[in-house]
């Protein structure tokens, strides 16, 4: 909302409030002014004068030679506009003034001919052309008889003003007008208002008689209003008038069309006028449209509407969208004379739906969705009339023609006063509280404790007790409010375990040297199907109105918003790095919209195992890298025990480098190289990547930590070579060792694998380091001799292992 | 005679051990006085033919001379010892200031250590953190946020809707409702909570799809909101500098009645105006407000019993502000040489 500083004058007294100190006010009541523009700003220079005679250029065609009265002398002037004449009062740019985009007016010769200035057109002035009216658009200003020879023109152009513009959220929708704002300003500075009731110099014959109303929608439509208007002369509107609607942002058209915009801005209530000659007939029907019914608008377009847009009519055809836009058979031209005007109250969501469906948002559908001052709409229809009798030579027939209730009762809230305070933590006396209240127009009164509030219909956005709570705070201001600590219940707050055992994971991974990544939940479609722990073949979640195919589906897998990550360093020279993420992914379920939500933590790794030095170049990450990363993970975690990977087969993965991670004996997550096809179509090095579900692997928090006391009897150590066929696992070996190695076998490490000439072709020797412990006693050798070739046997019979010579 | 001869090579053996240059020449003189074969064993042989007066005095000279010739050698060959050792420590002499094998470490994002920072001070003030869904129902993102179907200020945040009643969460407010339903009506509740919200927007230098909020809540007897604004203090000295103030200006938010939004004071110029703040001396931070009596209600509190506040906050925001960080898309990128210039935040 554009608010003129000079037109708020018109109902408050603004005296020792500068513009800036008002906008600060304003923007520390809760509306905030988000800039204000001095439309005058860096103009000199500029007066008002009188063209005394204008005649053509000797040189130059197009050029007039103009003699202009400045007041104090009469210049010459040389003149290109089309419009300039003899008789006209005229801006002038005298010699040394300064005009838009800072331009200095120099004494000049055109040529040959002397001009001292320049006749401005409101551009010039710095004027949007926008909005800068028809009859000015193609040539200089030319000023109403009324204005003095030789004045500062600036104050007649209103170019001595300041336009505040105001953030008009939802709940400030009652500033969406002059009238409002005066009221919260007049509060705020705790001054009063001024508001003169409209003058309808009505003439005798009854508008009844020329137009009847009838509402087929009386839920969606509590009030309307017509009058009828005969005679008028359609030409431009007042100076003044015209200035303020630009100075709003508003365009003038012509004295009709301006004046009902001009209501609109001040009273907060649309208007729509009616070409009357062009109605169809003697009344108004406002109904439902018919599905499929069709109205051209005032801008060309042919709308379809549906059966749940209000549409108004003439009782057989639509001649408006209600609220929204007039209706093109309608609309009020140069040449007409009568005219019906219109100030109805339209239900919001109904409006907000057909301006949104129909995208035709105006400012009075706008005002209509905010919500208007319900005891104002005939009022607004009477300051019409005034004004355009004033300045269209309308005759106002009697009355207005109406259907539903013209004004409602306000609302009352009853409430302890002292709520305020104990909602706010302040001590404000009664006195303080009624006053607030009172300077905001409210009517108060306080029995005992209950205080009884009467809101007018103009603050529809104060229906409860918090809300006066809110009106006292923001008018009193929160700067005067204390900060304390809260006295309620003291409580203990911590992690969860989960939180706990999460944020140790982001460390550990830290540690092992991935930095941490945030990336995209909404993905390609394609993108968002891959690389999923475990993928049930349902499509992905997607959103119903994607910003663009990149972001339009959910991800089911961490992996290949990582991959991204790995291409772009890839792309800037930075071909080592190992990253990790711990996030949503959404995995859809059969016959729900809803996917079901997991935690889950993935990484990538490719490029050097550590930094360059000067030791040498370090190994590439390879498979045994990421597996490292996961399995440090389970035993920090406490999981490892009931761990086991087995080779997998994945889409986009290493058919060979594989694995999935397996918790009791169901998969969690995998391991593996990147697929060789995908690393080349993604640009990539050889590339390793991991996702584990986290979430589901901590769901039940972690073991109890169980203490055992220190050994006191010495443990034994075995090593043990053992060939088997290549095909066998080093996980099954470990696995035949352990159960038979049960209760003395403490660990187990593998700690060579030998492929080679010293082995057939079809073998490995596997070496591990076994460890014997009894905590009760030192083991003999002949136990631990039992124990082991028990071992060794087992692997023989199982594995076909041999112990190798 | 002897005892001039034991004299003789107590001279001997000294010298001989002071001069020797190295452990063998000092091996060899040990033998050579000290051997079974050597001159002081055959003293001690030959030692029968002495009187019974002289054997004693005889015998002891020998075995002083014997003692003190195995002592100089000890002395010796520690001082030989050492010397070897210095010499050879000086051929393992290295360039220390070759750099050393360091343990590459990942850096944390900057967002979770600004959300961690947040978690930990509210854990201190009493604060539980709750988690919700990122995938929500429309009542919990908006109605019971009183935020019915047609309200106009759903305009003010455009949604990723998967169907017309799910959605992607806007802001991380349904996480309240979801909490307070929890506690069935009764307080106090006191929770944070941080996540991942999504708008409809463009990405662009200050606009991102998808983003993170830290909401706030607590709800109890007696909550004002002069509590709000204490416990704003402390986030704000925490996370901006002990000598920060906070302003609150009324703002709206459908959730919270009354609504504000709150400043603090520069941290750059500390208020008296720069391009931090464009020159007003206050930068917004964050909103907050009274819980609003209808979302109470509809999460099963009693508003005549229970008032509470709220307040939510970016920490993409405050990142941007604090480290003057000019585009929101950095924290998506990952861009490492990002990432690294905040290990420490």
């Amino acid at each position: 909302m554009l608010v003129s500083y000079n037109w708020l004058q018109d109902y408050i007294d603004l005296g020792g409030v500068t513009p800036e100190e008002l906008a600060d006010k304003i923007t520390n009541s809760g509306i905030e002014v988000e800039h204000i523009v001095y439309p005058g700003e860096g103009l000199k220079g500029i007066v008002v004068g009188k063209v005394e005679s204008c005649a053509q250029h000797p040189e130059a065609e197009k050029l007039h030679l103009c003699q202009v009265n400045l007041g104090t002398e009469t210049v010459q002037i040389v003149c290109g506009a089309p419009n300039v004449a003899a008789g006209q009062k005229v801006p002038v740019a005298t010699v040394g003034a300064r005009i838009a985009n800072n331009v200095k007016i120099k004494r000049a010769k055109l040529r040959g001919e002397i001009s001292n200035g320049m006749i401005c057109s409101l551009d010039e002035l710095g004027f949007d052309h926008n909005f800068v009216p028809k009859e000015y658009a193609d040539g200089i200003y030319v000023f109403d008889d009324e204005v003095p020879v030789g004045a500062d023109a600036l104050p007649y152009l209103n170019l001595d003003d300041a336009i505040l513009d105001l953030d008009i959220l939802v709940n400030s929708a009652h500033c969406m007008n002059m009238i409002g704002v005066a009221y919260e300003v007049g509060a705020i500075l705790d001054r009063p208002i001024q508001l003169k009731k409209p003058v309808v110099a009505e003439s005798d014959q009854l508008a009844s008689e020329k137009i009847s109303v009838s509402v087929d929608a009386e839920q969606m439509v509590p009030y309307y209003g017509a009058r009828v208007m005969n005679g008028i002369k359609v030409a431009p509107a007042p100076r003044w008038m015209q200035l303020r609607l630009i100075a709003a942002g508003v365009r003038p058209i012509s004295n009709v069309v301006d004046v009902s915009n001009y209501v609109m801005l001040e009273y907060g209530q649309p208007l729509h006028t009616f070409d009357f000659d062009q109605f169809g007939s003697n009344h108004v029907l406002v109904r439902f449209a018919g599905d499929h019914e069709e109205i051209t608008t005032l801008d060309g377009q042919l709308r379809k509407l549906t059966d749940e847009d209000l549409l108004i009519t003439n009782g057989k055809k639509g001649v408006a969208v209600a609220g929204v836009m007039g209706g093109e058979n309608t609309e009020v031209s140069s040449d007409t004379e009568n005219v019906l005007l219109e100030a109805a109250v339209f239900d919001p969501i109904s409006i907000r739906k057909t301006a949104a469906r129909l995208q035709l948002r105006s400012d009075a559908s706008s005002r209509y969705e905010k919500g208007l001052d319900r005891n104002r709409v005939a009022l607004a229809a009477d300051r019409a009339a005034e004004l355009l009798i004033q300045y269209a030579h309308a005759t106002v027939l009697k009355g207005i023609v109406e259907a539903g209730e013209r004004t409602v009762a306000e609302h009352q809230i009853m409430m302890p006063w002292q709520k305020i305070n104990q909602v706010l933590g302040s001590e404000f006396a009664r006195e303080q509280i009624v006053g607030i209240l009172e300077r905001l127009n409210f009517k108060v009164n306080v029995e005992g404790e209950i205080m009884q509030v009467s809101v007018p219909a103009r603050r529809f956005d104060v229906t409860i007790p918090e809300d006066l709570v809110e009106e006292v705070g923001r008018i009193y201001g929160y700067n005067h409010i204390p900060a304390t600590l809260p006295e309620g219940t003291s409580s203990h707050a911590s992690l969860t375990p989960y939180q706990k055992i999460r944020r140790r994971v982001e460390g550990l991974m830290n540690g092992m040297g991935l930095s941490q990544a945030y990336t995209y939940s909404l993905t390609s479609k394609e993108s968002a199907s891959s690389y999923a722990v475990s993928n049930k073949g349902i499509e992905p979640t997607q959103v119903i109105w994607p910003m663009s195919e990149e972001h339009a589906a959910l991800r089911q897998s961490i992996v290949p918003q990582l991959i991204n990550v790995a291409q772009y360093h890839l792309n800037r020279q930075m071909p080592d790095i190992k990253f990790y993420e711990i996030g949503k992914v959404f995995l859809p379920v059969k016959g729900e919209a809803r996917p079901a939500e997991e935690e889950h933590l993935a990484g990538i790794i490719t490029g050097k195992r550590t930094e360059r030095n000067w030791e040498g170049d370090p190994d590439t990450v390879d498979f045994f890298s990421v597996k490292g990363i996961v399995e440090t993970l389970f035993d920090s975690l406490g999981v490892a025990n009931h761990i086991t990977y087995s080779p997998s087969k994945r889409e986009g993965m290493h058919p060979g480098q594989t694995a999935d991670i397996l918790l009791n004996g169901e998969v969690i997550g995998y391991i593996g190289a990147l697929h060789p096809r995908v690393q080349k179509n993604c640009g990539l090095n050889e590339t390793f990547v991991f996702e584990v579900a986290i979430e589901s692997l901590l769901r039940h928090g972690e073991a109890a930590i169980e203490y055992h006391g220190l050994p006191r009897f010495p443990s034994t150590t075995r090593d043990i070579a053992l060939v088997v066929k290549r095909t066998v696992a080093a996980a099954d070996l470990d696995r035949v060792i352990r159960e038979n190695g049960t209760p003395l076998l403490k660990s187990v490490q593998l700690f060579d694998v030998y492929e080679g000439s010293h082995v057939a072709a079809d073998e490995k020797s596997m070496a591990f380091s076994l460890v014997y412990f009894d905590p009760e006693r030192t083991l003999t050798d002949d136990e631990v001799n039992v124990v082991h070739e028990k071992i060794v046997s087992a692997c023989a019979e199982q594995l076909g292992a041999e112990l190798r010579g | 005679m002897l005892k001039e001869k034991l004299l003789e090579l107590r001279e001997q053996a000294l010298s001989n051990i002071g001069s020797a240059d190295g452990l063998k020449a000092l091996q060899e003189a040990q033998i050579r006085f000290l051997g079974k074969k050597g001159p002081i064993t055959e003293v001690m042989k030959s030692m029968g033919k002495l009187s019974a007066e002289e054997r004693p005095i005889v015998g002891q000279l020998a075995n002083e001379v014997r003692k003190l010739i195995a002592a100089k050698i000890e002395e010796k060959k520690a001082d030989l010892e050492a010397k070897l050792l210095e010499l050879k420590l000086e051929h393992e002499k290295i360039d220390v200031t070759l750099p050393g094998r360091k343990i590459a470490t990942g850096s944390p994002h900057l967002l979770a250590s600004i959300i961690q920072e947040v978690e930990d001070l509210f854990i201190g003030l009493g604060f539980s953190i709750e988690e919700g869904p990122e995938v929500e129902q429309d009542y919990y993102n908006f109605e019971a946020l009183n935020l019915p179907k047609d309200h106009p200020a759903r305009d003010m945040q455009d949604s990723f809707y998967i169907t017309d009643e799910i959605l992607m969460r806007t802001h991380t407010s349904p996480v309240q409702a979801h909490t307070l339903e929890k506690h069935k009506g009764v307080g106090p509740v006191k929770v944070i909570c941080p996540g991942k919200v999504y708008r409809r927007d463009n990405d662009d230098a200050t606009h991102s799809h998808q983003f993170m909020q830290i909401e706030g809540l607590y709800v109890d007897h007696n909550v004002r909101l002069s509590d709000l604004k204490g416990i704003l203090t402390v986030f704000a000295k925490h996370m901006f500098g002990a000598d920060r103030e906070i302003r609150l200006r009324p703002s709206f938010f459908p959730f919270t009645e009354p609504s504000v939004e709150m400043d603090i004071s520069c941290f750059r110029c500390g208020g008296h105006g720069c391009n931090v703040c464009k020159g007003t001396g206050w930068i917004e931070i964050l909103g907050a407000g009274m819980v609003h009596p209808n979302v109470l209600r509809m999460s099963g509190f009693d508003p005549s019993e229970y008032t509470g506040f709220a307040f939510g906050m970016g920490p993409e925001r405050i990142a941007m502000l604090k480290y003057g960080i000019e585009d929101i898309r950095h924290f998506y990128t990952d861009d490492i040489r990002f990432l690294k210039q905040f290990d420490r935040a």
